[in-house]
């Protein structure tokens, strides 16, 4: 049996502290992930000096050429040292420097605690992703980025609270699923990169030029058997390392703060902050399947189809993309790891309090623009039929009915004739609406965001009488 | 092989495969020269998915991520581990959370259900990162559109399954997730009791849709997260959609071969 919960039970008896930072254990296991980031960089040293590539001193320490693996090398030996001092100085916690510093975690948590600020940072990174991708395509760059985000996670786990949410046997496919996704968008680039620089040169493409072909047997199938094995593998070692979640039996009465949906759908409850259920639980959805079945025919783009490519097909691409990593993985993000009860948004290392206030003052825009005009909102006799309210209700929010119907119905046309122009030939007109039509869904989650923080707005239309909020 | 006729000098391997026993089981010869590596894909059940011969990009690892491959090797893990799990699992309010506390504290191979529960997670993140790639790479683009359209079901079905196994533990996690999750469907347009325009559906000033008849009471079984819901959506985890997704991943595969590989024009 493992002897180390018992030794840290008793190193920790002095301390009072409920929630500590670093304990023995944590330093201890810390000490290994320090290990895995020295053997992984060991790999990329030796690699490195394979490669041989060198580059020059600057003139203060004699100019001379160096090659690269140094800097790899030095880096390595730091992260020996760092997991050394873990395994050997974890007896008092309390002293141990190397953890997350107070500021730091203070200026991160500013950053992602609020949800305006998270989307403006999340929407600079994807936009920045977009501009730099010659740049960050670089093996180097990429490699580099491993290890910050690495370095990051590690040191982050100094935190307590940190821990206790991304420690969650539930969360952690999240964090890998962050890691693997940006490692695939990281291939993408690089190959995309790749096949534009061949274009502009006039080069045969990378997938057209080695494409003899092979037999199926052995070429595919072992490569299938081996993916298999992999996979297998994975699958026990994670077994055996997290035991799934089990907490206490269901009980209809006892409601956790926060519930949750399965991680999965939490870019959908995440829309409920802005939109009602019957927009964010069953019309979004059924527009987002709905769009991307009609993805194949809406892009009459015929470039781009077998090899990766960029320039041949921004739009499309972009599109995805924005669609894929701030809205989608992004809200997944903020939903599972920095929504914490009453559905407020927590820092990733702060403590989840339950009694955190957060003032919601929101304002319909029939509200808007009935006391801009100092009117009252316009109210059917009390005790009235549904024959003489609905007028009522269509005059009070006739505001919302406007610009709803300018937003899918004459932006498209607006749009038709300026920046889709090209669009609009080619498609059709069928084919342009609905394209225009679900590029415009897709763009009201992030208007609706920006108008709630910038001027609090509740509803466009606000019909609660008829379930019908927008 | 075959033809080399037995001699006193074959070894255990030869001796075996020249057996009438495995000539019956395989067809043919093991697959060591070209002609039977040929051979072996037409003749053999499991390969004749694949093609013959396959050009040498689009089996890439760097280029095809591997990713639809392991979703499906995935789905195989799911239904090994799952119909195991089904041999222990009693989907009732007295033996659910039970029998998932014995498999996790008693039973043996109880490390099944982490591998199920493991198995699904990875299966949602690698269908999204199939469909990311299928995209990047412009896979469905003509002649394979309506291929994609047959993967944004899987998609969907894939999010259902990890969606109704996820009430099967019946513990708070499970049960709390399934009630955010279904009370959406309360909000359903016309056919939600909480949802825009379900007045329309009345007769003589009568409601038809009420919390006892909705959307949201279609799929519970009930009017909260209950022992019909348990039910229901055990079977719906167990044999409704795993049924609906084995069809559609066949005519997704046969789709693939017409419509000239996975990827790149015809």
């Amino acid at each position: 049996m493992n002897s180390l919960p018992l030794i840290t039970f008793w190193l920790s008896l002095g301390s009072v502290d409920p929630h500590p930072n670093v304990t023995p254990s944590v330093l201890f296991g810390l000490g290994w992930l320090y290990l895995v980031l020295f053997a992984m960089n060991l790999v990329w040293t030796i690699q490195s000096y394979k490669r041989g590539r060198h580059f020059k001193l600057p003139d203060l320490f004699g100019g001379q050429e160096a090659p690269n693996a140094a800097i790899w090398g030095c880096y390595a030996t730091a992260l020996f040292l760092v997991a050394t001092a873990h395994f050997t100085c974890y007896s008092r916690p309390e002293n141990f420097l190397l953890v997350m510093p107070d500021f730091a975690k203070n200026a991160i948590d500013f950053i992602v605690a609020d949800a305006k600020r998270y989307f403006g940072v999340t929407m600079i990174a994807f936009i920045g992703m977009l501009l730099l991708r010659n740049w960050l395509a670089k093996p180097n760059v990429g490699w580099v980025l491993l290890n910050a985000a690495l370095l990051f996670l590690t040191i982050s786990l100094t935190d307590w609270d940190f821990r206790q949410i991304v420690g969650k046997p539930d969360n952690v496919p999240i964090v890998a699923m962050l890691f693997i996704v940006g490692y695939f968008t990281w291939l993408f680039f690089y190959r995309a990169n790749d096949n534009d620089r061949r274009r502009l040169e006039g080069r045969p493409l990378f997938e057209q030029e080695k494409n003899e072909k092979v037999l199926t047997w052995p070429d595919l199938v072992y490569t299938e058997m081996i993916c298999m094995i992999a996979v297998t593998a994975i699958l026990i070692l994670w077994g055996i390392a997290l035991q799934a979640p089990l907490e206490e039996p269901a009980s209809a009465v006892k409601t956790p703060n926060p519930s949750k949906a399965p991680w999965y759908f939490l870019g959908l409850q995440e829309m409920l902050v802005y939109y009602d259920p019957w927009l964010a639980g069953v019309v979004f959805p059924s527009v987002i399947l709905g769009g991307m079945m009609a993805i194949p025919y809406i892009d009459f783009n015929k470039l781009g189809n077998g090899y990766y490519t960029f320039n041949e097909r921004k739009f499309a691409i972009t599109t995805f993309m924005f669609g894929f990593l701030p809205l989608w993985v992004g809200m997944i993000i903020l939903g599972t790891f920095l929504r914490g009860p009453n559905w407020n948004i927590f820092g990733i290392y702060e403590f989840w309090d339950v009694h955190k206030l957060e003032a919601l003052n929101n304002v319909n825009l029939s509200e808007y623009f009935w006391y801009g005009f100092g009117q009252p909102l316009p109210m059917a006799p009390a005790g009235s039929d549904f024959w003489t309210q609905a007028p009522y209700i269509l005059a009070r929010e006739f505001v919302g009915f406007v610009a709803i119907g300018v937003y899918l119905g004459v932006l498209p046309m607006v749009m038709a004739m300026t920046v889709f122009k090209t669009f609009f030939i080619r498609m059709g007109f069928v084919r342009y609406m609905v394209f225009s039509n679900l590029v415009l869904m897709m763009a009201a989650l992030p208007i609706k965001m920006v108008l709630r923080w910038a001027v609090n707005l509740k509803y466009f239309i606000a019909i609660p009488e008829w379930f019908f909020n927008v | 092989m075959s033809g080399i006729g037995k001699s006193a000098s074959m070894s255990v391997g030869d001796y075996i495969r020249d057996s009438q026993i495995w000539k019956s089981i395989f067809r043919h010869p093991a697959p060591y020269d070209r002609r039977n590596r040929v051979v072996v894909m037409l003749t053999n059940f499991f390969l004749h998915l694949h093609p013959v011969s396959i050009k040498q990009q689009g089996i890439a690892l760097s280029y095809t991520w591997c990713m639809g491959g392991v979703t499906f090797f995935l789905f195989l893990v799911e239904t090994i581990t799952g119909v195991l799990l089904m041999f222990y699992y009693r989907p009732t309010l007295e033996w659910a959370f039970n029998d998932i506390l014995a498999l996790r504290d008693v039973t043996t191979l109880g490390i099944m259900r982490e591998i199920h529960r493991w198995g699904a997670h990875a299966m949602v993140i690698t269908v999204w990162l199939h469909m990311y790639r299928v995209f990047l790479t412009g896979s469905y683009k003509p002649p394979r559109e309506f291929n994609w359209v047959v993967g944004v079901i899987l998609l969907k079905l894939t999010l259902l399954l990890s969606f109704t196994g996820y009430l099967l533990p019946w513990d708070q996690l499970a049960i709390w997730a399934i009630t955010v999750g279904s009370n959406m469907a309360r909000a359903t347009p016309v056919l939600g009791h909480e949802g825009p325009g379900f007045q329309f559906l009345n007769l003589g000033g009568y409601d038809l849709i009420t919390n006892a008849s909705d959307a949201r009471f279609l799929l519970l079984g009930s009017r909260f997260v209950g022992e019909e819901t348990l039910n229901r959506f055990y079977i719906l985890h167990c044999v409704a959609i795993p049924l609906v997704v084995s069809g559609l991943i066949a005519i997704h595969f046969w789709r693939v071969r017409k419509d000239g590989g996975i990827s790149q024009p015809l």
